[in-house]
């Protein structure tokens, strides 16, 4: 019996990836468990496993597509037949042994005839006319990813159509900037806010252009982007720590380290000084539910990692941040680095964070305002660190002029949830583990 | 091959000419394409039409009548004694089969579609063998859809045959006569139909059953009322009783009983068998294609109503599932449709069933048994006919309404009635599980009254608390 293949769900809130690579093709004998196509979705490469055993027939796909959860990738035929099919046997070979199963069956019959049609169904069908879901059908929509606007979640042909419409305008956007569609805004932003930006001129009227599409990383980190800043009212806080003598004891141990498989880098001195500032300040560690009124103090810390890759730019994340030695965060957090770029990162590894750290200090610049990675509370950007003269009196009340090894300290944080005298606490805390790594010698 | 066979090629092959067949041939003709219809049988209508559904209505109508005759003595309306012509009734019977088999004969030429009258056997994917008075010997197809249907199953170790004393549905509808004594074997929703039309019509009828209820599977409190007169109308019904061995003679059947009755051995004048069908899957030819079969014999299609072969699609009872010619007949529409690149697909919510006796049960979609064995949070509205002014005028309130809705969403998932015209008023409960109607739809649609349909409507009050012709307690 032939089987069709459908991009499963991916995890927690993915619906889509692109398709990397195809690791089988027609005619391949494929076992179940075989990794037969590796998708990337907006926060990772992920190889997809064969659900069944035997002969690939039909390949829907190929490496550039996008593809939403649902989608037909292959075709299979041969094997053994898909579990929910033999318990569908079971059931109807059940059904069948009850005595008299008169012409119809009724009753059995129908229970043998609805798995037949549909595993999906499980979940339960999504109320909609007949005509709906024809037109679900011919739009190509899954019903199921519709948001209703009937009773009880009735979709109605509306909702589809609008639904279609919309997925067609995001899979081609600007194609005709002319018709660029005024539409109802959306409760989340879009990856732009369509409809209340002015249409693009013709640039091609100037000189050539080339369209990129906008894909996979660089489409989520626009979408995440837009969110965060159309819903999060930001306000920065800026400060500068001095950390000439955290400097020394890094370059005293980071030999060591080094040996045991880590990089003792700013960063990792950093988280520890979050998380002292998160459990003094644990509005720093929530996230806002603005449907209920609620703030949610996460009792955990995770922290995210902002790291700059190939594809764009990734956050993995590090669990339980206050649990771990200085000397156990270098090593995690360098081989998560090195994975995330590689792509190897899984999907766990990039979210759950509660606040995040970017460190763009190995490129330069004196300072940036970090855009907070929604739904978190705050996020901590970290500059280059510089010597700089440090100018005090001394007993006498004379100046004198010191060099310092100076790191600029950005805290972007979300107004709803915390306020400025707040951040500045907080920050004062960071700076405070940072000035003395005396404190940070004991969580070695 | 003999000289001078004549090839035939055409777009589509239908083969099969029941109401899965005749319906995808229709449909595919009506959307354009060559049609080639190939039925077995000299006439058109399959089972259903030729020893089925139609047939059985005739002897429910005529059930029916007798019933209303009794019951209107007690109304003060007395026609005297009853008596039966069995060859009027017979005659009247083939002419409303007749009819429709000749509309079927029109619609198919209006539309251009070739009717074959032979058995085809797949040769290859592309190609079947005819067998049977057409002249023509072969059929070559872009697409074929089988609707080969079903077959009643006889008792272990025996089979039907023709004119003898023991009958599958269709002996038992070819009226041979009015037996003074039958025994139904199987008390599934055939043998109940057809036992009650002959205990009506005068037979002593007998009826066993292997499991320990009839009707099987359907909602105990929808049974309630049909058992209720069952035993009014039939001689005896044995539960948790087979048949061990049956032997015909001359003059009757002797049949030996195992089980719980007291008197195993008994000679009856005829013996109609019902305990199912199966499918027409054999010597079809079907290892010449793609077509794969599940364990019981069963096409296996997907919903498009493919199989596993890419040129031929499955419809009707050979697919399994209800074995219903509404059922048969959205899958052929359905297949007819993909072939033509609709974006079809047999996606319903529910497939409506009725038992026609009196009163009828029908139900569709989720039924209260099936709830409870999936564990299902539901909640129910009901309507007893006694409380119905329209049912009561009418002698007929031996009733009932049921909504089994979603106990959160209030969505309806189903509807059971048992009562006179049962098998049309389900067809707003059908409709209601298709749209996705909540309890609030059924409350405030006006149903005009006084009508039995009114009863849906106050069912769904029920639930809602808010019956007007019955004090409500939500179950």
């Amino acid at each position: 019996m032939a089987r069709t293949f459908k991009l499963p769900d991916l995890g927690e809130g993915i619906h889509e990836g692109e398709i990397i690579d195809v690791l089988v093709s027609v005619g391949d004998q494929i076992e179940e468990g075989d990794d037969i196509l590796v998708v990337e979705t907006d926060k990772a490469a992920v190889d997809i496993p064969s659900p069944y055993t035997g002969e690939v027939t039909g390949i829907a796909v190929e490496p550039g597509d996008m593809v939403n959860v649902g989608d037909t990738i292959m075709t299979f035929s041969g094997g053994e037949e898909e579990p929910e099919v033999e318990e569908q046997a079971e059931a109807a070979e059940e059904a069948v042994e009850a005595p008299s199963e008169p012409e119809g069956a009724p009753g059995e019959g129908a229970e043998e005839a609805k798995p037949r049609e549909a595993p999906a169904e499980r979940e339960g069908p999504v109320p909609a006319a007949p005509s709906t879901r024809r037109l679900a059908r011919e739009l190509e929509v899954d019903l199921r990813q519709v948001p209703p606007s009937g009773p009880a979640g009735r979709v109605t042909s509306e909702d589809v159509r609008a639904f279609a419409e919309r997925e067609e305008e995001e899979k081609a956007p600007p194609e005709r900037p002319e018709k660029a569609p005024a539409r109802a805004p959306l409760e989340i932003p879009e990856v732009i806010p369509r409809g209340r930006v002015p249409s693009l001129p013709d640039f091609a009227r100037w000189g050539e252009v080339e369209r990129v599409p906008l894909r996979s990383v660089r489409r989520a980190t626009a979408k995440q982007m837009a969110l965060s800043w159309s819903q999060i009212p930001h306000v920065n806080h800026q400060d500068k720590a001095d950390i000439t003598e955290l400097e020394r004891f890094r370059q005293r141990h980071k030999g060591r380290v080094e040996e045991q498989g880590g990089k003792l880098t700013p960063t990792v001195f950093a988280m520890k000084a979050v998380v002292a500032a998160l459990k003094e300040h644990p509005r720093f560690n929530a996230s806002l539910d603005p449907e209920s009124e609620e703030i949610i103090l996460k009792q955990y810390y995770h922290l995210g990692i902002a790291v700059d890759t190939d594809r764009g730019l990734l956050v993995p994340v590090i669990r339980d941040v206050d649990r771990k030695s200085i000397t156990e965060l270098s090593i995690e957090l360098y081989e998560i680095v090195q994975r995330t770029r590689s792509g190897e990162a899984s999907l766990d590894e990039l979210q759950g964070g509660s606040f995040t750290i970017t460190n763009i200090g190995i490129l330069g610049g004196t300072g940036f305002f970090p855009i907070i990675n929604f739904p978190e509370v705050a996020i901590l950007g970290m500059a280059r660190a510089r010597w700089e003269p440090r100018v005090q009196r001394d007993d006498e009340g004379a100046f004198e002029t010191e060099p310092r090894y100076m790191l600029p300290l950005m805290l972007a944080f979300d107004h709803r949830v915390v306020d400025g005298a707040d951040a500045a606490r907080f920050m004062g805390v960071v700076k405070d583990a940072l000035e003395s790594p005396g404190s940070l010698l004991l969580m070695m | 091959m003999v000289m001078g066979e004549q090839t035939l090629e055409t777009d589509l092959a239908v083969i099969g000419g029941g109401p899965g067949g005749y319906a995808a041939a229709f449909r595919a003709a009506d959307l354009g394409f060559d049609v080639a219809l190939i039925n077995q049988e000299e006439r058109l209508g399959g089972v259903c039409l030729l020893r089925g559904c139609i047939p059985t209505k005739v002897l429910l109508e005529v059930a029916n009548l007798i019933h209303d005759a009794r019951e209107a003595r007690s109304w003060g309306l007395n026609y005297g004694e009853l008596t039966i012509n069995i060859d009027a009734l017979r005659e009247r019977k083939n002419l409303v089969i007749d009819r429709l088999v000749n509309g079927l004969g029109r619609l198919a030429d209006q539309r251009d579609v070739q009717v074959l009258q032979a058995r085809a056997v797949f040769e290859a994917s592309d190609q079947v063998r005819l067998q049977g008075p057409a002249e023509v010997a072969h059929v070559t197809y872009d697409h074929a859809i089988l609707a080969s249907g079903s077959t009643p199953i006889p008792l272990p170790g025996t089979e039907f045959v023709e004119g003898s004393r023991i009958m599958s549905s269709k002996g038992a509808l070819s009226l041979p006569d009015i037996p003074e004594s039958l025994l139904v074997v199987g008390a599934g929703y055939n043998g109940v139909e057809l036992g009650s039309a002959y205990a009506v019509m005068g037979s002593q009828v007998t009826m066993v059953e292997m499991a320990d209820e009839i009707l099987p599977g359907v909602d105990r409190d929808l049974v309630r009322h049909l058992r209720r007169r069952l035993r009014r109308i039939y001689h005896a019904i044995h539960l948790n009783t087979t048949v061990a061995s049956m032997e015909e003679h001359e003059d009757g059947v002797t049949v030996t009983l195992k089980g719980d009755v007291d008197e195993p051995e008994r000679t009856f004048d005829r013996v109609l068998v019902a305990i199912g069908r199966r499918p027409n899957s054999q010597e079809l030819g079907l290892e010449n294609t793609g077509v794969q079969l599940d364990e019981d014999g069963f096409v296996v299609v997907d919903e498009q109503r493919r199989t596993d072969d890419e040129r031929i699609f499955a419809v009707g009872d050979v697919i399994g599932g209800p074995m219903l010619a509404h059922k048969a007949m959205r899958d052929g529409k359905t297949a007819a449709d993909v072939i033509a690149g609709e974006p079809a697909a047999f996606d319903v919510r529910c497939i409506p069933e009725v038992i026609y006796t009196d009163p009828q049960i029908a139900w569709c979609g989720l039924t209260e048994r099936e709830a409870a064995e999936q564990g299902r949070d539901i909640g129910l509205g009901s309507f007893p006919w006694t409380a119905s002014g329209r049912a009561l005028a009418m002698g007929e309130t031996s009733g009932l309404t049921k909504i089994v809705l979603d106990a959160e969403t209030e969505r309806v998932l189903g509807v059971g009635i048992v009562g006179r015209g049962a098998d049309n008023l389900i067809a707003e409960g059908a409709l209601a599980v298709e749209m996705g109607a909540v309890a609030q739809d059924l409350a405030l649609t006006i149903h005009p009254h006084p009508t039995l349909a009114e009863t849906e409507a106050e069912a769904a009050e029920a639930f809602l608390g808010l019956a007007t012709h019955i004090i409500s307690s939500r179950e």
